[in-house]
């Protein structure tokens, strides 16, 4: 299967976004964030991972601990609504460029 | 990340506009409009009609992934080869009414070309509801999407 991972995935889900507002304040490990949710620590995991796919979290390496953060840049980029519209045009107009580039005139 | 496609929609207002710079030559780019084909490719929509001409008019259909079929329609009030095409756009059966476009077409450099698309909706409101509908449509295909996996989990 292959789940193209984007923001607005992350998004959708509760537990995503209640993580995502945990680690707002502060950098904090996978078992703190883990802790303040009543689900299976490899739920959590896999939450993370899909978080830090979509480029919403960042992981820093602090002694053996890896902590998570905001990634403050792409956070704003949800925040933006009309970022998905410009996406939809920007997408539309790339596939206009791609075909153009391999057109042949008919004559 | 460079951003080819700009919006510019300020806030209060029932308008926008929509800058594209492409790597091609101007004629290139007007083709891209004015070929049904093409135009079936890129918008991935079936071109029922497309008379592109002073007075003209237009109307495509997609059919989504449940078989609904949906029709986006407008009359072309101005068609200017390689220069501007004025019409309307609407997306039939819904509540957003139509749309007035003015599309302007010109040349950067003999290889390079730029399209600005300034969007006239009825109103503010109107505007705003149709820059959030793929911000929308993100958050619903995000939910269908997790529901899906969950239906395979069940």
């Amino acid at each position: 299967m292959n789940l193209r991972r984007d923001v607005f995935q992350a998004i959708a889900d509760p537990t995503r976004r209640g993580i995502l507002l945990l680690v707002a304040t502060q950098a904090m490990t996978a078992g703190a964030i883990a802790a303040n949710f009543g689900t299976a620590r490899p739920t959590v995991s896999k939450h993370l991972q899909i978080l830090t796919e979509c480029e919403l979290l960042e992981q820093e390496q602090n002694g053996r601990e890896i902590y998570y953060q905001i990634n403050a840049r792409k956070m704003k980029e949800v925040a933006d609504f009309l970022e998905p519209f410009r996406k939809m045009w920007d997408d539309r107009f790339d596939k206009l460029e791609a075909i153009m580039k391999n057109y042949k005139p008919k004559s | 990340m460079e951003r080819k496609t700009k919006i510019e929609a300020e806030a209060g207002r029932q308008e926008l506009m929509i800058t594209r710079d492409f790597e091609m030559p101007l004629e290139l780019l007007f083709r891209a409009y004015e070929d049904a084909d093409i135009v079936a490719q890129w918008m991935g929509t079936r071109v029922v009609k497309l008379d592109n001409e002073n007075h003209g008019s237009y109307r495509f259909e997609t059919t989504d992934p449940m078989g609904n079929i949906h029709r986006f329609s407008g009359v072309i009030h101005e068609f200017c080869k390689n220069e501007r095409i004025t019409r309307t756009f609407e997306m039939e059966q819904t509540p957003f009414g139509v749309q007035l476009e003015f599309l302007e077409f010109e040349a950067v450099t003999p290889q390079s070309s730029r399209l600005l698309m300034h969007v006239v909706y009825r109103s503010v409101a109107v505007r705003d509801q149709i820059l959030k509908l793929p911000f929308a449509q993100g958050i619903n295909m995000a939910h269908n999407r997790i529901e899906e996996v969950m239906r395979k989990l069940v």
